[in-house]
């Protein structure tokens, strides 16, 4: 072909091979994301197990001494899962109606004024680090539960005290943090309820708060029940946030125990441990991530229904 | 008279609920205001501009955190070059080219699970795989690494979402006149999607600057200034929100809350930025 001569077959070879590249270069993209799945779940798993071969799979989970570095070392950890587990439901009780509520408050009553002013401080309150939540937990949360703890314990003397870092102070941490996500979450899933829902039950002479609960929010039951499996995540997974605030003992979870839950076990004693303990240390990480596992296909499984039962 | 349809039933429940409603948004607005405003009081007697510009030291007796800024740069920059192409690139196949929708499937269900996983999680991840398994150790690079696969699903939804508003008379259009698809993708698609692709991105950046867990054992703790541009790389380097946590850990709480001030206003800027962006370039604003 002359060199001059314009044609639409000219350069077909060098295009076709620029598609090709691209197409496997974007496709090789994609599988990241899958490798990283598989390699976090294999290192997690490798990782975790040999620890629970060596001291024995029931006296991790089930044992109640966490004592790595003494003679006879003890690795039970079933006060620090207790601790997640409790810390995490409770910060949910706190959390879940402040935030269904605004969440109501913006999708359904507020004028687009309002509306706009809370949710960019939600947006905000999303994006502040976690350590800066810890930060002004010990230097607000812990002091006033402070006061709390020596007004309720005058007169005990077996309680030892925490100087507020224990679990409750940890809780209103956790319960704030959830906050943007329950609300967004629950916000989207709101304004999803098809308007005919409320004009229909306005017209059969329901009150707008009447209207809200006994027919807007059934209707969005399972953008809520997913926000808050969300939250869920959101607050077993949080660590630095609650590091400092929550005492960092291993005890049972009572309200104005100090203690330590899955996340700040790990990141407490990682820096200087070895051998057995840091096994155990990487098998807390396993128990942690299972949690998530089982997180996400309840997540998962909660929207697959919503999209059966939906239109 | 009681059942008359011209007088509103009163009713105490809603008033009740009405005001409980309001009240849990006063709540959740109120604690902003309450957090940035107990950290400028605390923060703004002891700030001064030779903290940004000064490293910590005992030998000269300053005290600054221009270290720590810039590993946060170097992290931010380091990370969005490893993520920003692999998360945008998975975004476009799974947008544009994938057929195969169990694959699609398979994708966005592990995204989700990434999407999940906890800080923390990552950081014992990145210690085990870069930092031991591939010996990067204690670096920049290690905590990079972690915190591109970290923000890996933010980068490809919002890019997923940002080519999925672009009018699929674009597409015909650009492939009618006889583009090749990729062509198509390079030259119409991609700058009809870079607003929601910038918001993805400066999103992502917000998580990096804000995140501590998954540092502090794959980026360390140390802060010095670096002496060569390149093999900073492959050194520890605490960024702002570790060192905030260290001398929180040490009680000086004066820094701390300096530190907490500055992660404050950067947030608020990239807020503002990703906010003026998707408002000033809305794609389907003229449509």
């Amino acid at each position: 072909m002359e060199k001059n001569f314009i044609s639409i077959v000219a350069n077909k070879k060098t295009k076709s091979m620029i598609e090709k590249t691209a197409a496997m270069i974007v496709t090789g993209c994609t599988v990241v994301s899958i490798i990283a799945v598989i390699s976090i779940t294999m290192y997690m798993f490798i990782s975790g197990t040999p620890a629970i071969f060596k001291v024995g799979l029931t006296d991790i989970l089930f044992g109640r001494v966490w004592d790595p570095t003494a003679v006879d070392p003890q690795y039970g950890i079933l006060y620090i899962i207790l601790t997640s587990i409790v810390g995490v439901a409770l910060a949910l009780c706190i959390g879940v109606p402040i935030g269904v509520l605004t969440a109501v408050h913006l999708s359904e009553i507020a004028n687009p004024r309002v509306r706009k002013i809370v949710k960019s401080a939600i947006e905000l309150l999303a994006g502040i680090p976690s350590v800066i939540y810890g930060l002004l937990g010990i230097l607000i949360i812990n002091p006033l539960m402070y006061k709390l703890e020596l007004i309720i314990f005058a007169n005990s003397t077996t309680h030892q005290f925490t100087g507020g870092a224990n679990l409750m102070s940890a809780i209103l941490v956790l319960s704030i943090m959830i906050l943007p996500t329950l609300i967004n979450m629950t916000e989207t899933s709101l304004r999803a309820v098809p308007d005919d829902y409320r004009k229909s039950s306005l017209a059969l002479g329901a009150s707008q708060i009447q209207t809200i609960f006994k027919v807007v929010l059934p209707a969005a039951k399972n953008g809520i029940m997913s926000a808050i499996v969300l939250g869920v995540g959101r607050a077993i997974g949080e660590a630095m946030a609650i590091l400092l605030v929550a005492g960092n003992a291993v005890n049972a979870p009572l309200p104005f125990n100090s203690v330590r839950f899955l996340t700040t076990g790990i990141v407490s004693e990682m820096g200087y441990s070895s051998g057995t303990h840091r096994q155990v240390l990487y098998t807390i990480g396993l128990v942690l991530f299972i949690f998530i596992l089982l997180i996400n296909f309840l997540l998962t499984y909660i929207l697959k229904r919503g999209d059966e039962h939906g239109e | 008279m009681e059942n008359s349809l011209f007088v509103k039933k009163y009713r105490i429940s809603d008033q009740i609920l009405n005001i409980l409603i309001r009240l849990s948004s006063f709540l959740s607005t109120g604690l902003l205001v309450v957090i940035i405003g107990y950290i400028a009081i605390r923060a703004i007697p002891h700030f001064s501009f030779s903290i940004l510009t000064h490293t910590t030291s005992v030998l000269k007796g300053t005290v600054g955190i221009l270290p720590n800024i810039i590993n946060t740069l170097y992290m931010i920059i380091v990370t969005l070059l490893i993520a920003g192409p692999i998360g945008i690139g998975g975004a476009i196949y799974l947008n544009e080219y994938a057929s195969n929708k169990t694959f699609v499937e398979i994708v966005s269900f592990t995204t989700e699970v990434l999407a999940g996983i906890p800080s923390i999680i990552y950081g014992l991840f990145g210690m085990l795989f870069f930092g031991e398994f591939l010996r990067l150790n204690y670096s920049i690079l290690t905590g990079s690494l972690t915190l591109a696969i970290m923000i890996l699903p933010i980068i490809s939804r919002n890019t997923q979402v940002a080519l999925q508003s672009v009018p699929k008379s674009y597409r015909e259009a650009a492939l009618g006149i006889g583009a090749t698809k990729w062509y198509m993708i390079r030259t119409v698609l991609l700058p009809s999607a870079i607003p929601g692709i910038l918001t993805g991105v400066i999103l992502a950046m917000g998580r990096i600057i804000a995140e501590s867990a998954a540092l502090l054992f794959t980026a360390g703790s140390v802060a010095i200034l670096p002496t060569n541009l390149f093999t900073h790389l492959f050194s520890s380097g605490a960024t702002l929100t570790i060192e905030l946590y260290i001398q929180m850990g040490r009680s000086n709480y004066d820094l701390a809350f300096v530190i907490a001030l500055v992660l404050i206003v950067i947030v608020l800027v990239l807020n503002f930025i990703a906010k003026w962006i998707s408002q000033k370039f809305d794609v389907n604003k003229g449509v």
